[in-house]
């Protein structure tokens, strides 16, 4: 069990603001985030393009911006538990208990939630009959390429993703690749790569079909799919793998008994504190009148809602208001000497 | 005859509005005036119209505010952005007819569109 005065769901801007406000007050924190890298919506969604409403910076990138907001919270030296998801919160003798997808356990008197729209998971397939091989034969990640040798692989996508494991599986297994359209999203280099493959018979591509229904009885047998046209055509299949994205989802913060409007948590605008004490939530998933999605609103509530935090992180102590630029107890916790 | 004195015209002229009509996967159809200007998404977040999520807010990175045009208005509609398809790949049952609604803007030209909500969106 770790123990610390913040746990903060979401390593978006929002949450990692938020992060740096605590370590200027003088608190600890954890961060989870379900994704495999830092920065939300910013890196997974647009991380090449350019933003430009962030106050004092004319013009930056979604990664730019993930990674000075990074480099501002190094000194603090926070831990980021990345690929892993908030599963479950409890509440004990005024503290909380979070537990993780991945089975880690934190014990905290505040939890911030900078969930954004949700954690990113993958899309699946829309086929019911999908579901009962989720796992196992039906996949959305790789994990161990070694199972899929000498077997029927069936891909669906037209993203990097897709051709990039179409490419790498065709050398140990039958591949067949599968795309609702003609025309590719990913790298176009991969495409050729694809095409040529194609030519040589290493790779069966089928364009314009999409998935009409999983077949097997225990274990996978084969796919139905159909053409735009109408027309149904069955695969034999091991393996079907799917590639259609990110969705982003509110999952499990949906049990935590807060309440919930239309995907958002009302909270106060004193502190951002929920319906729930010592749960705050800040940044796109957080409501309130006048709320916009913006990420200057969310680094403006990671600031208020840290100091709520302090007050039960620090309940014998009073919290007093300082500048960076004049307080030498905040530039000892930046590590910097005078 | 008196235009200006007509309150159905006055509105028209001050605030041009555009019907359109959203068809859930059940069947249940909700026929709303748009302004001209906000998207189809947009028209129908704001009159809490059930099917079209639009995590994303409007800026083409989440396709959950996907929707079937039938073909008769598909090919009447501005041709998709770059993009849109590389997003529609990533929504919910795809098909050949399947249009994200915020990238389709209200206009006179779309009086009277209906669009069909898909089973889900995520
Ligand atoms: C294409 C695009 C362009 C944009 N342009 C701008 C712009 O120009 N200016 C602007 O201000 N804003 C812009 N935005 C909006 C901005 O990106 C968001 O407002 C901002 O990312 C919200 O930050 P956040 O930290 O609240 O949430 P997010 O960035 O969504 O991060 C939330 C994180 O929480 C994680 N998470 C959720 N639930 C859990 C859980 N249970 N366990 C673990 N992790 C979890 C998610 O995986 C995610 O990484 C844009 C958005 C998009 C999509
Ligand atoms: S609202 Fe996200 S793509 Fe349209």
């Amino acid at each position: 069990m770790i123990n610390t005065d913040v746990v903060i769901v979401g390593a978006g801007p929002t949450g990692l603001f938020c992060a740096h406000q605590l370590g200027i007050i003088g608190l600890k924190c954890e961060i989870v985030d379900n994704l495999d890298k830092i920065g939300g919506q910013c890196i997974e969604l647009y991380p090449d393009k350019p933003i430009y409403d962030i106050p004092a910076i004319p013009e930056c990138t979604g990664e730019e911006l993930t990674n000075n907001l990074i480099e501002q919270i190094k000194p603090f030296n926070f831990n980021f538990h990345l690929n892993d998801r908030v599963q479950e919160l409890k509440n004990e003798n005024e503290k909380w208990i979070v537990k993780t997808l991945n089975g880690k356990e934190f014990l905290t008197p505040n939890i911030v939630i900078a969930g954004g729209v949700g954690s990113f998971e993958p899309r699946k397939f829309p086929t019911k009959s999908a579901d009962q091989f989720d796992g196992k034969s039906v996949l959305y990640s790789v994990k161990d390429k070694t199972i899929f040798k000498d077997k029927s692989v069936v891909i669906f996508g037209g993203g990097d993703s897709a051709l990039d494991w179409a490419i790498e599986l065709s050398k140990t297994s039958k591949v067949t690749l599968i795309h609702r359209r003609d025309e590719f999203r990913g790298a176009q280099s991969s495409v050729d790569k694809v095409k040529e493959l194609q030519k040589q018979n290493k790779i069966e591509l089928l364009t314009k079909y999409s998935i009409k229904d999983v077949k097997g009885n225990g274990n996978l047998e084969s796919v139905e799919i159909k053409h735009d046209d109408g027309n149904n055509k069955e695969i034999k299949a091991d393996y079907v793998l799917g590639f259609f994205g990110l969705i982003m989802q509110l999952g499990p913060i949906l049990d935590w008994g807060l309440n919930i409007d239309k995907k958002t948590i009302p909270v106060n605008t004193e502190n951002f504190e929920t319906n729930k004490k010592g749960i705050f939530a800040i940044g796109d998933i957080c409501t309130y009148p006048g709320k916009l999605k913006l990420i200057l609103s969310g680094f403006h509530e990671g600031a208020l809602a840290a100091r709520g935090c302090f007050k039960y992180a620090r309940p014998d102590e009073k919290y007093r208001f300082e500048f960076t630029t004049a307080s030498n107890t905040i530039k000892d916790r930046l590590g910097l000497k005078e | 005859m008196f235009p200006h004195t007509c309150p159905f015209f006055l509105i028209n002229y001050i605030n041009p509005m555009a019907k359109i009509k959203y068809i859930e996967h059940d069947g249940k159809e909700h026929e709303i005036e748009v302004a001209n200007g906000l998207t189809v998404m947009e028209g129908a977040v704001q009159n809490g119209i059930p099917g079209i999520d639009a995590d994303c807010g409007g800026s083409m990175a989440c396709a959950t505010c996907h929707v079937y045009v039938k073909e008769d208005w598909f090919s009447k509609l501005p041709d998709k952005e770059m993009g849109e398809d590389d997003m529609l790949d990533q929504a919910f049952e795809p098909k050949s007819n399947s249009r994200l609604s915020c990238q389709l803007t209200v206009s006179d030209e779309l009086n009277g569109l209906i669009v069909h909500l898909p089973e889900k969106q995520i």
